[in-house]
């Protein structure tokens, strides 16, 4: 990566205090977020991701280590002056957390009244933002009028009033269905795209990381699991949660029969190219599908194989030599995998 | 029971006592209630600006103010009417307790108001940059408004309950009239007559009450 981290964590750590004693949310994090991408934090329910989010703008206050934006230390700030920085990121939340009692337009207009802008000027940018958004004939309903997709474009223009450099989303889209999910995912990548807003989505669906993200953190029970660009991590994930939440169905041994098996990765460089036609050609040996998935990343075809080897040691390694030759990763499911 | 001019005017001026005694120390009440339900919340543990120690207190102060039955409250206070209003019998003294022992019951509807406010809302006032007072002017206090509202027709009608006590210390509206006629002089036909009008005056607040705050409310349609 060339661009500049707007953003950087280090060993950054989030203990809470409760009755039952200490619990640690966060443990170590370290990750560098840069200018202009869009990226990606997943993780189960309960890993720590919610907490990881409001430790960036301070709404949660880390017990170890620091957040830097733009080189500045969150930590080494004034209330004021943090209160200031927040300014400069926005948020989005799964609840929308709009006013209730204020309009769509005085919704936006919120927090450029926080920041002391004149009426007329915020309600200008806040009618230019609808337009952004699509909400321009909304502007005077109020949040209970509107849909859960209508109320997240509300809330996005909300969180661009103040031209802030990130947007942070905590399960921004968790709360709609399918359809409206898409949208609002186009939208924020067109944010991305032509405002050069740096976007951080929290999530934990798969489908939202593969739909928008550059690059992409894994984080479980606390800690970052591993980081990389979405395509590498997609197609090679290497922690065991990595591996759980890509491969799915496709990380357990389908139990079938004595037979080995093997998992086949497409990266997307054969996604033209026949592969298990050439190598039944090849090899002269039937072989099994047990389990395939594809995915559309970046405009790359991503997927899993499960198969099994033919039953003779000698067939099965007549395929593996064959996959080794024309260099398909692929890799033996045993057992206990994961 | 005659019903000349003499008994219309009574009533007419226990109306106009009753009217003002309430809506005097209803607004002091709230002038001082208000405060305090906001410091209850936002000082709370989980609150915007949390002081633990300052909100105990404050709550302790408040149940224990609440738990004096108001009529031992009166006597109690009224001598403190005779300092600050000059005298401790009338209407204009009994203001003074009726005051005391509504702001606490103020503080607790205000508070109960405050806390229907989803904790996302003012999460993300805080995502934006607000300060401590910008949350209580433009978050906790509109966004509270219906609810307020209503909280406000049930302190009302109860501060009206309690002002019909007064009668007992030289105080008038038209509970004195109900008191002093019916009670003292045996003539229930006008105590009946005063109390119609009290939950005449009631009904009013509540329906104002809660037309104002369905009108404010932007969650319903």
């Amino acid at each position: 990566m060339v661009e500049k981290p707007i953003i950087q964590i280090q060993n950054l750590g989030k203990t809470f205090k409760t009755a039952a004693g200490d619990v640690k949310a966060l443990d170590n994090i370290n990750l560098d977020i840069c200018q202009g991408e869009i990226f990606g934090i997943i993780g189960l329910s309960g890993a720590g991701k919610s907490t990881l989010v409001r430790c960036i703008n301070y709404l949660e206050v880390p017990t170890e280590g620091d957040v830097f934006f733009e080189g500045e230390s969150l930590a080494g700030m004034t209330g004021a002056r943090q209160r200031k920085t927040r300014q400069s990121m926005g948020m989005i939340f799964q609840q929308f957390n709009l006013l209730a009692q204020r309009n769509v337009i005085r919704n936006v207009c919120f927090p450029l009244e926080l920041a002391g802008v004149p009426k007329k000027e915020a309600r200008e940018r806040a009618m230019e933002l609808l337009k952004t958004v699509g909400l321009e004939d909304k502007a005077k309903s109020y949040p209970a009028q509107l849909s859960g997709g209508q109320k997240q474009r509300v809330a996005i223009a909300r969180a661009l009033a103040t031209r802030p450099k990130v947007i942070l989303c905590d399960e921004a889209t968790s709360a709609l269905d399918p359809n409206t999910t898409k949208s609002i995912l186009s939208l924020l990548k067109e944010i991305n795209r032509t405002m050069g807003v740096t976007v951080i989505v929290i999530t934990h669906e798969m489908a939202v990381i593969e739909a928008i993200c550059d690059r992409v953190a894994i984080i479980d029970s606390s800690h970052i699991a591993e980081v990389g660009t979405v395509s590498e991590i997609f197609s090679e994930p290497k922690s065991r949660i990595g591996r759980q939440l890509i491969l799915g169905d496709a990380v357990e041994r389908v139990d079938f029969g004595n037979a080995r098996q093997i998992r086949i990765t497409f990266d997307g460089r054969e996604s033209t190219e026949p592969v298990i036609s050439n190598l039944v050609l090849a090899c002269k040996v039937p072989i099994n599908i047990m389990y395939a998935a594809t995915r559309d990343i970046g405009g790359k075809a991503m997927g899993q194989m499960i198969v099994q080897l033919p039953e003779g040691e000698a067939d099965a390694a007549r395929v593996i030599h064959y996959l080794q030759t024309v260099k398909i990763p692929f890799e033996e499911v045993t057992e206990h995998d994961l | 029971m005659t019903f000349d001019a003499t008994t219309i005017s009574m009533l007419k001026t226990g109306i106009w006592e009753t009217f003002y005694m309430v809506a005097l120390s209803s607004f002091l009440a709230y002038l001082i209630g208000l405060p305090l339900g906001i410091i209850l919340v936002v000082t709370d543990n989980d609150g915007i600006y949390p002081i633990p120690w300052l909100q105990k207190i404050l709550g302790l102060a408040i149940n224990l103010m609440r738990s004096v039955p108001f009529l031992i409250l009166l006597f109690i206070v009224l001598p403190l009417s005779k300092i600050i209003i000059g005298t401790r019998i009338g209407s204009p003294a009994i203001i003074i307790p009726l005051t005391i022992a509504a702001a606490p019951y103020v503080a607790r509807v205000v508070e109960s108001s405050f806390r229907e406010i989803d904790a996302g809302v003012i999460e993300a006032a805080k995502s934006m940059g607000a300060s401590v007072w910008q949350i209580i002017w433009k978050v906790l206090l509109p966004e509270s408004k219906p609810s307020l509202l209503l909280g406000a027709a049930l302190a009302v009608t109860t501060i009206l309950s309690y002002s019909a006590m007064a009668g007992f210390t030289g105080g008038g509206g038209l509970g004195a009239i109900a008191i002093n006629y019916g009670y003292y002089r045996y003539e229930p036909g006008l105590m009946w007559i005063a109390v119609i009008l009290l939950v005449v005056m009631v009904q009013i607040i509540q329906e104002i009450g809660n037309r104002w705050s369905k009108k404010s409310d932007k969650r319903i349609r």
